[in-house]
């Protein structure tokens, strides 16, 4: 009996994946071209960060793809010293939230950038990048 | 309106490691409580049991816990809400008693975490943040903490030397505290320590001194009806308001970092109920699992003006002595943060506080004291006022 196929893609995000199926799992596609995308209900317009494939204002699973361009405001960051299980290998590293304004993205600061070059506030960009394990991520730099 | 009571309050100690298992765990706060309520299991109409899960192997822990502590055939629940699972619990007991439901309710909180290594128990609590969207990028507590951190310092200038004092205030208490995991004192110099255990960097700008530390334990209160509450104790001490909420798991949901949300609407709701503000509040225990998350309690609870949290620290007046003492039991800073049992403990020290029992770190004669506990990263909120009348 042929095994039924499992659309795993998501488990492809990030150092350690802990979701393999999700209906957003076209987030990955588009990493896999560059593109860090979330989603607009088609219906109220509304923007979601992270996307998701339903909305709760209409009740609509009517989903499109938006690009995340621009600069955002770094809103705060914190650079780790020790790291949960299976992180060990990416210390040093630095976790932020960046506000585009209609939404916010959360995710590393870019190994580029040096810490002390910090500071809440200054403008961000996101980018699309590998860990250092081969997965699929993003990354903030100085915008 | 009919009242609702707290008739018995126990804990077991924190400690790092209980050589037990987690029901003979939980028979110690349980222990304490009944005796403290001088009542006997049949007594109690319903329990509900309260931990976050993962940390042991137990499956469903009500069931194992009930037997244990001879609470058969009467109904056993559980409630989960990471850190606040025992105000979730508590919650549900005056919910159940107010209800007419049951007379006599039992919350019962614990924790085991010395089962697993401090990476692995950091992975299990970044689980209970947003596994699929943030997880990924190797989040622990610390690290979310200390953005708030980060954004306090940046909005209103809070300094290393702020949270510091937060610490220290802690460790002023912790050497009072027999139950309490952390015992020794802390000074400003060992934060300078770059090293050390103290001061040696978490996750910036937070220390190692800015941290609790994980525990195992358990704590048990006993919540009554009012006439069963005066049938059976010469000391109960009454349920005056409660107030909840929940926010997005996520911190790309969130307004704001340099607060807790959660904690505002929790007191704004839990100060109407009790028709009382913050100016009257005696005496406070509050979420204190880094330093940065006191001075927004502060802050979100009315203690202080947004911003001047750190004000507060500063000129001591939340220590024993002062204008309106907060955590002089330690709080989860030494005294420890066995999640599922810290809600519970923190009602027990206000409990003992009001009852005018609280020993080496009585407050002067409180009448009403607040609880303020937090599940995740402000994820839920509770705050509890409680009162002498
Ligand atoms: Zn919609």
């Amino acid at each position: 009996m042929a095994k039924k196929e499992i659309d795993a893609r998501f488990n492809k995000f990030g150092t350690v994946s802990f979701t393999d199926v999700t209906r957003v799992n076209d987030f990955i596609d588009y990493l896999e071209q560059g593109k860090l995308m979330g989603a607009r209900c088609k219906t109220c317009g509304v923007k979601f960060f992270p996307p998701r494939a339903d909305c709760y204002h209409s009740l609509d699973s009517d989903m499109e793809w938006f690009e995340v361009t621009g600069a955002g405001k770094l809103v705060s960051y914190s650079a780790l010293k020790y790291a949960p299980s299976g992180f060990k290998a990416d210390l040093p590293y630095t976790i932020a939230l960046v506000d585009f304004g209609d939404f916010k993205v959360f995710g590393r600061i870019d190994g580029s950038v040096p810490s002390d070059a910090l500071k809440v506030d200054m403008n961000m960009k996101a980018v699309v990048t590998e860990t250092k394990n081969g997965q699929l991520t993003y990354t903030f730099q100085k915008a | 309106m009919s009242k609702v009571g707290i008739i018995g309050v126990g804990q077991s100690k924190f400690v790092r490691t209980y050589p037990g298992s987690v029901r003979e765990l939980a028979f110690e706060g349980f222990k304490e409580a009944m005796q403290d309520a001088q009542i006997g299991v049949d007594a109690i109409d319903a329990t509900v049991v309260c931990s976050a899960p993962e940390y042991d192997k137990q499956r469903s822990p009500a069931g194992v816990i009930a037997e244990y502590l001879g609470l058969n055939p009467q109904p056993t629940f559980y409630a989960e809400s990471l850190c606040a699972s025992s105000s979730t619990g508590l919650k549900l007991a005056y919910s159940l008693v107010k209800s007419g439901l049951h007379d006599v309710v039992m919350v019962l909180g614990f924790q085991i975490m010395s089962q697993l290594s401090s990476a692995e128990s950091q992975e299990r609590m970044g689980r209970g943040a947003d596994i699929q969207w943030e997880s990924p990028f190797g989040t622990m507590m610390p690290a979310y903490y200390a953005m708030h951190a980060q954004a306090h310092m940046a909005k209103y200038g809070t300094t290393l030397e702020d949270l510091a004092a937060v610490r220290v205030k802690a460790a002023t208490y912790g050497p009072l505290n027999e139950k309490g995991v952390f015992r020794k004192q802390i000074t400003m110099e060992q934060f300078e320590e770059t090293e050390g255990f103290v001061g040696g960097p978490v996750a910036s700008p937070l220390r190692g001194g800015d941290c609790c530390a994980n525990a195992d334990g358990s704590s048990c209160i006993i919540v009554a009806s009012e006439d069963k509450a005066k049938a059976l104790s010469s000391k109960p001490i009454w349920i005056k308001g409660l107030g909840s909420a929940s926010a997005p798991v996520n911190m790309a949901g969130r307004d704001q970092l340099h607060g807790l949300a959660v904690a505002q609407q929790s007191a704004q709701q839990a100060y109407k109920m009790a028709g009382v503000t913050a100016q009257d509040i005696d005496v406070a225990e509050v979420h204190d699992c880094f330093t940065i998350a006191e001075i927004m309690a502060y802050e979100n609870l009315g203690f202080a003006k947004p911003g001047e949290g750190a004000a507060l620290i500063r000129s001591k007046e939340t220590y024993k002595e002062g204008r309106i003492p907060v955590n002089v039991d330690g709080g989860l800073l030494s005294k420890g943060h066995p999640i599922g049992a810290t809600g519970g403990s923190q009602i027990r020290t206000v409990v003992l506080q009001l009852r005018g029992e609280a020993g080496e770190i009585q407050v002067k004669d409180p009448a009403i004291g607040l609880v303020h506990n937090i599940g995740g990263v402000g994820l839920y909120g509770h705050v509890t006022i409680l009162g002498r009348d």
